[in-house]
């Protein structure tokens, strides 16, 4: 038994700045409410859904069984499983594939895929010098021997370990490494600052339209994303100095690159039959996902270009072209990713060498492009962000008619990338 | 928000100060609880005039467990006192009635319930006819007036042929959902109503939209409604949806993040309750805000602003519900939030009295057409009620605003919940068109 997995709809908290709004807030306060708006929204409380499946990036250790800790204090019936999945900047969307999945082989008939993350409560951990010097001490039988652990003691020690935004096997930022590639690919700062302040006018236009009623619950006071500047302009980012790559022709700013955010998003995905014994709606289905991963480190491919590798295995597989979608769905990690991802497939080199086609996939319809803003305005707390594009493009696809079809391409730490279609 | 003078004064060494003062003694108000009685106690019912409803009476009351006592009979305390009079001729006749009423009333126990239906005034050509008629509208506002002890007087005007509309009504006045409506007079009129209903789930298996839910009187609108047996559609404006979805949650409803001045608003409304719930029974039109001002003082944006929400948007909903095919089922209700500012007026509140007054035309004019559909539509306009709001008023003008009614305090956002919960019941067809107030018979606008 196959079939595809409906989208019945979705919910997030506003996207909020990190160290700001829910400052206070952890994780799992954070998916909770996102779950417990979902509820409201869809009358599931006291239900159990087949699975929760969510995750955080920035995780605390107490935060072992997240999800699952969420959907105990959440209004969802205690009997819904629930398990934590994590693939970087993927997460969210991944864990919708996973969801989708098991609807697809009819091992559940409903589930929630969601994705959490903060930036403000990110996990401090023992300085590794300190956890070393007192793994000493508690080995330590004899009087001398403790004497000899604790003289090992240094007040530098206490200083915690906090964790950075850098891939572990280069040192380098996320940042700096999209810097590298928008250089490689010659991504001009005008064309970045563009593609954001879209960004921006896209997404307040959508919330001036009443677009995210159904896919928005407030959250401790914050009403719309913290990031949004509807009256962003060219003219405005065109001041900002750049903070990724160096010297001449750096053009990465903090603008045109996503700032640090906090917040959740959860999406209910259930077969068809599940939706309608229940009037609730399908917005659309997942018709098919394909993730990718490049070596970053030593084969010279970008951090943040394994959705380029990903997208043509899986058109192929459907036998789709490039052109043939109705909306797109790219998400902004930097204004440069989506750029350079963008020439790559249009790039007959790079198709051919890299990607092994005859021809390139070619150009996307910009006015196609990220419709209802995207992580350059949202925000992009990191698990939070596949939620929040499957909801929002299932919502929009569902407005156009049937047989729409959008598509979502998500990059994501370690050099990995998920691809993802929607057909309305 | 505890009424903390209430509460002194019945207190073992208040009730004493208050006594000797001769100061106000508000009492702590019979509200109702699933699974109460219709009266804790026994009942009479007495004529004036011929009198037709006298058996109806007492069968209704006989069914619902209460005990009839003859009106000479007994000493007994009394839970309720009934008054037929229908059939009123002259002034003369309503001698009858003083007659039955001052050793009757005499007897009422605290928390007790005055009613008295009678023939409406419109409906005579005779000038003495219609003067008798008119003159129990006087005689019940000043039994309220008198009352203490947290009993309530009402009046039931009941046109020829509506007999079968006054069990709903009856019930309501008599039980503790009415805890803080006294002095008012409703008119009945014929409709189809529905055999046999649950008492304490009369709304099972019905879809109730309820705007303004997220907090205060909606937020209880809804828990009381959902109480009552309905599915809530809670709905709100976008920015208080936090709120909102927590009320949902509470009550297993659902929460509908809508801003009912968006010029799609109403589109949105309709699918929504035809996508999701086939269709809805009951509409609560409570969403309202207030921008104060002096008229002299108020700029344009506050007073359409108060329009918009208030007044406008009840209007332009209720059209598009009743236009779209298919979604309005049978038995219809609405119920539109007004205020006692509309009836009484209010300083510095022109836009919204002016809203408020409007929305009584707009049900006025409604009702007609509801009715011939088989709906209600009504409006219930709350007084002095105690929420967030009033607890933000200086001391001395919440006080005495909320002292300056018969029931010597501010009534509760579930009063006004259980009002309109009331005329939301398939069994309230008959009252249609009204205005009720959940004011404790408060001295404004009275």
């Amino acid at each position: 038994m196959t079939r595809q997995a409906a989208i019945v709809g979705g919910n997030r908290i506003p996207f909020a700045r990190s160290n700001s709004k829910y400052a206070r807030a952890s994780n799992q306060d954070m998916l909770t409410a996102t779950l417990d708006g979902l509820v409201a929204r869809f009358g599931l409380q006291d239900q159990a859904v087949g699975e929760v499946v969510a995750g955080a990036v920035l995780k605390h250790s107490r935060d072992f069984n997240l999800t699952r800790e969420s959907v105990l204090g959440s209004r969802l019936s205690a009997a819904t499983p629930a398990y934590d999945v994590q693939q970087a900047c993927g997460t969210g969307l991944e864990a919708a594939v996973l969801v989708a999945n098991k609807i697809a082989l009819g091992q559940v008939e409903s589930g929630i895929a969601g994705g959490v993350d903060t930036t403000s409560d990110a996990p401090l951990a023992v300085n590794e010098d300190l956890r070393h010097a007192l793994i000493a001490l508690n080995n330590a039988k004899t009087l001398p021997q403790r004497l000899k652990a604790l003289s090992g003691l240094r007040p530098g020690q206490l200083v915690p370990d906090v964790p950075r935004n850098v891939e572990p096997r280069t040192g380098l930022s996320m940042g700096e490494h999209a810097a590298i590639t928008a250089k490689e690919w010659g991504i001009t700062r005008e064309a970045q600052d563009e593609l954001t302040v879209a960004s921006h006018q896209h997404l307040a236009a959508a919330y001036d339209r009443g677009f995210f009623d159904d896919l928005v619950t407030p959250y401790l006071g914050l009403t719309r994303d913290q990031n949004l500047r509807p009256d962003s302009s060219l003219e405005k980012l065109a001041t900002l100095e750049p903070v990724f790559g160096k010297g001449e022709g750096a053009t990465m700013t903090a603008a045109n690159s996503t700032p640090l955010t906090d917040g959740a998003s959860a999406v209910l995905l259930s077969s068809d039959e599940w939706a309608a014994e229940r009037g609730l709606p399908v917005l659309a289905h997942l018709v098919d996902a394909q993730t990718a991963a490049v070596d970053y480190v030593h084969g010279g491919e970008g951090l943040l270009m394994a959705p380029a590798y990903a997208m043509p295995v899986m058109l192929a597989r459907n036998g789709l072209t490039l052109q043939d979608f109705d909306l797109y769905e790219i998400h902004e990690a930097f204004a440069s990713t989506v750029l350079s991802t963008m020439k790559a497939w249009e790039d007959p080199a790079f198709c051919a060498e890299k990607l092994g086609l005859d021809a390139p996939l070619g150009p996307i319809d910009r006015s196609k492009l990220n419709v209802h803003g995207s992580s350059l305005a949202a925000g992009h707390p990191f698990a939070a962000t596949g939620g929040r594009i499957v909801a929002s493009l299932a919502k929009a696809l569902h407005e156009m008619g049937p047989g729409k079809r959008g598509l979502i391409s998500i990059c994501a730490a370690g050099g990995q990338g998920v691809v993802a279609i929607l057909e309305s | 928000m505890s009424d903390w003078y209430r509460d002194f004064a019945n207190s073992g060494v208040g009730t004493t100060i208050t006594k000797q003062f001769g100061l106000p003694r508000p009492a702590v108000l019979r509200r109702y609880a699933p699974g109460d009685p219709l009266l804790p106690g026994p009942a009479v019912i007495g004529s004036a005039g011929e009198g037709r409803l006298r058996e109806e009476l007492t069968s209704l009351l006989t069914e619902a467990g209460v005990t009839v006592l003859s009106p000479a009979a007994d000493t007994e305390k009394l839970s309720a006192v009934l008054l037929d009079a229908t059939g009123l001729t002259t002034p003369a006749d309503l001698a009858s009635a003083h007659d039955f009423l001052a050793p009757a009333v005499k007897r009422l126990r605290p928390n007790g319930r005055v009613l008295v239906l009678g023939d409406p005034p419109s409906e005579t050509t005779s000038p003495a006819q219609s003067a008798a008629r008119q003159a129990l509208d006087g005689l019940v506002r000043s039994i309220g007036k008198e009352l203490r002890a947290g009993a309530t007087a009402n009046l039931v005007y009941v046109p020829f042929g509506a007999e079968a509309s006054i069990a709903s009504p009856v019930r309501f006045f008599l039980s503790g959902r009415s805890a803080y409506v006294d002095g008012q007079v409703v008119t009945v009129s014929p409709a189809d109503l529905p055999a046999g209903e649950d008492v304490d789930r009369p709304l099972a298996g019905k879809v109730a939209v309820v705007t303004g839910a997220a907090r205060g009187i909606g937020a209880a609108i809804a828990r009381t409604i959902a109480r009552d047996g309905a599915h809530v559609v809670a709905v709100d404006v976008p920015a208080a949806g936090q709120a909102l979805a927590g009320v949902a949650n509470e009550i297993g409803g659902t929460a509908l993040q809508l801003d009912i001045t968006a010029p799609d608003a109403a589109a949105r409304l309709v699918e929504h309750l035809r996508e999701r719930h086939g269709g809805v029974d009951v509409v609560v039109h409570n969403a309202g805000i207030t921008r104060d001002k002096l008229l002299v003082n108020m700029d344009t944006a506050r007073w359409n602003s108060v329009i918009a929400v208030n007044l406008q948007a009840q209007l332009d909903l209720t059209q598009a519900l009743l236009d779209a095919d298919g979604v309005l089922r049978d038995g219809f209700r609405f119920v539109c939030v007004s205020s006692t500012s509309g009836i009484a007026g209010n300083r510095g509140q022109t836009n919204y009295a002016a809203s408020k007054a409007g929305i009584i035309g707009m049900v006025r004019a409604f009702a007609p057409g509801f009715a011939s559909r088989g709906g209600a539509i009504n409006a219930v306009a709350p007084g002095f009620i105690v929420t967030e709001m009033t607890a933000k008023m200086p001391f001395g003008t919440r006080e005495v605003g909320s002292r300056i009614n018969s029931m010597q305090q501010g009534g509760l956002p579930v009063d006004v919940a259980e009002t309109i919960a009331w005329l939301s019941q398939p069994g309230s067809g008959g009252v249609n068109g009204q205005t009720v107030r959940v004011c404790g018979q408060s001295m404004l606008g009275a």
